[in-house]
């Protein structure tokens, strides 16, 4: 995790040196998208091969964003390599690693969905990591514009009230033994800490979800780390396989190191976390912004 | 002023309130930002702006108008919400020193939007011609009157609905309703606050006795409350197919194909913005299921 972290911050600086450096003209330059993502890959994978992931891993954005806040994302995996966590890049973001999710052993590691904020023209990259080491890659160009300055709640307060209540439900019948599809939402601002005003000065701080865990019986389904560049309110949808009726945990931390957990019995009538507990430590380590 | 800039047409609906008709369009270079329908009312001893303009030059042009029509005083500049094609021409009267009005959530809703309209609005129009915020100067909570001399406009600072900032006004002498982007009419709603909100606010103003209504897009005048009666339909079928959308487990992107199509053929640039709306509606609707 203290990998990933790096990364992400890596991927930061990168990313904010991109923007500052980069006509937005060229955002439609396939050229230039070119060379931002060679210098993507060389800062998140030095050294490493990317390969053709055709057949193994897909990759559905839309080619326009209806809404550059809320952009639906879905990853495919066919199965035909094992495939052990999946990387999320939007390369014109100011922080381009949007999310890594690492697949436990309770995961059903076939479909992921997730809603992104997108700033501005850009590719879009899912890669896949397989048990054996290799890293498959595929992309995508989305149109977008603004998604990470603009601000996605209209009410700062409503949203910080109502912050780490969850609702989880699966998707279909529930049948012991078989893969199921479980979508998992998240209050959450994720307040990016990019709408600031030049004039006035009025700010929002950045407090975004760091991490999610989500467990069945005890074991993991997957473990993500994520960053700003997820929206308000994140929902996401994964596989996992029960073997019997039983409870999925979720554990939310966010970047004041707050923490909220949920339980969930599945099957269970329209999951919503009355167990949700929310352990407030921001008065602790409150720097990781 | 700058050479060339010239007065437009505005219909003169009622004795004294005048409005510019807006083009059902995208911001473009061509229009200036002139998609609004914006104008001004004049009492005995004043004059009132009811939205300042798309652009600087959408409101020098609008304030050129204004002085063939009258030298009154220019004493107030109402700003119904936050969207640029409705108050970015706000500069441009300034130099009246007018007292600036708007909802009591419309400075913060400014401060965090304004750096990203802007930028935005300059790549279309050139920098230097897009103008931008206004700070209000006076703000409405509930209900409040301005006096421009033997004509008294109520102001009523909505809950949120169009957007979380909607200040609607209402010329008692005349009975004609303002009620800026409360009110679409042929051009396609768009949707920046929440639709359960929309649906009871306008409900609210259907009550108001009017007898004319002032739409924010769309034909300078429509019979009150009768002129609700699309966008009534159009919101209704939103909230009613987005519920179901997600009641039969669609996801965002499978919703956003098909909420709302029957309402394809009855509204222009519909596809510009029936997907976003889906979005917001989604995104709201979603919590209460």
């Amino acid at each position: 995790m203290g990998t990933v972290r790096q990364l992400l911050l890596w991927a930061c600086l990168i990313g904010l040196l991109g923007a500052a450096s980069q006509v937005r003209a060229d955002d439609d330059d396939p050229g230039a998208r070119a060379e931002r993502w060679q210098a993507l890959h060389q800062a998140l994978f030095p050294g490493r091969s990317l390969q053709d992931g055709a057949g193994i891993v897909k990759l559905d954005a839309p080619p326009r964003a209806l809404d550059a806040a809320l952009v639906p994302i879905g990853i495919e995996l066919s199965g035909v390599k094992a495939i052990k966590s999946v990387y999320l890049i939007i390369d014109g973001n100011p922080s381009p690693l949007a999310a890594h999710f690492t697949f436990g052993p309770k995961a059903d590691p076939h479909s992921l969905k997730l809603r992104v904020r997108v700033d501005r023209y850009t590719d879009i990259h899912a890669i896949a990591a397989s048990q054996d080491n290799h890293l498959f890659v595929t992309s995508r160009f989305v149109k977008a514009s603004g998604g990470c300055s603009a601000p996605a709640g209209s009410d700062d307060t409503a949203a910080l009230a109502d912050m780490g209540r969850m609702k989880l439900h699966v998707v279909g019948d529930f049948v012991a033994g078989k893969p199921a599809q479980a979508v998992l939402m998240v209050r959450h601002p994720n307040f990016n800490g990019m709408q600031m005003n030049q004039i006035t000065r009025y700010y929002t701080p950045p407090r975004f979800i760091r991490t999610i865990d989500a467990s069945y019986e005890g074991a993991s389904i997957f473990h993500l780390d994520s960053d700003i560049s997820m929206s308000t309110d994140p929902v996401i949808t994964f596989g996992f396989v029960p073997k019997s009726k039983g409870q999925m945990k979720i554990v939310v931390r966010d970047s004041k190191d707050a923490t909220f957990d949920g339980t969930f019995e599945v099957p269970g009538e329209g999951a919503s976390n009355p167990t949700a507990a929310a352990h407030d430590s921001s008065n602790g380590s409150a720097s990781g912004a | 002023m700058t050479l060339g800039r010239r007065a437009f047409a505005t219909d003169e609906i009622q004795p004294g309130i005048h409005i510019r008709r807006g083009v059902d369009e995208d911001a473009t270079a061509q229009n200036e930002d002139g998609i609004a329908n914006i104008g001004f009312i004049m009492g005995r001893d004043a004059v009132a702006v009811i939205d300042p303009g798309g652009s600087l030059i959408d409101g020098e042009r609008l304030r050129m108008t204004i002085r063939q029509v009258t030298q009154l005083p220019i004493k107030y500049v109402v700003m119904t919400h936050v969207h640029p094609d409705h108050v970015f021409g706000a500069p441009a009267f300034e130099k009246d020193h007018p007292q600036f009005v708007g909802h009591a959530r419309l400075p913060r809703a400014l401060a965090l939007r304004e750096t990203f309209y802007r930028e935005r609005l300059e790549r279309t129009l050139g920098k230097g011609n897009a103008g931008g915020a206004v700070r209000p100067t006076l703000l409405v909570q509930g209900h409040a009157e301005i006096d421009l001399g033997d004509r008294i406009l109520a102001l009523t600072a909505h809950g949120t609905a169009h957007t979380d900032c909607d200040l609607s006004v209402l010329d008692r002498k005349t009975g004609t309703l303002l009620p800026a982007d409360l009110l679409f009419v042929q051009r396609v709603p768009s949707l920046d606050g929440s639709l359960r909100g929309w649906l009871q606010q306008l409900e609210q103003l259907k009550s108001v006795s009017a007898r004319r209504a002032v739409p924010g897009h769309g034909p300078t005048s429509v019979d009150w409350p009768s002129g609700a009666a699309d966008l009534e339909r159009y919101l209704g079928i939103l909230l009613r197919e987005t519920k179901e959308a997600i009641t039969k487990g669609l996801d965002l992107q499978a919703a956003v194909d098909k909420v709302a199509v029957s309402e394809r053929s009855r509204w222009k640039l519909f596809d510009d913005y029936n997907g976003h709306n889906v979005t917001q509606a989604y995104k709201e609707l979603e919590w209460e299921q």
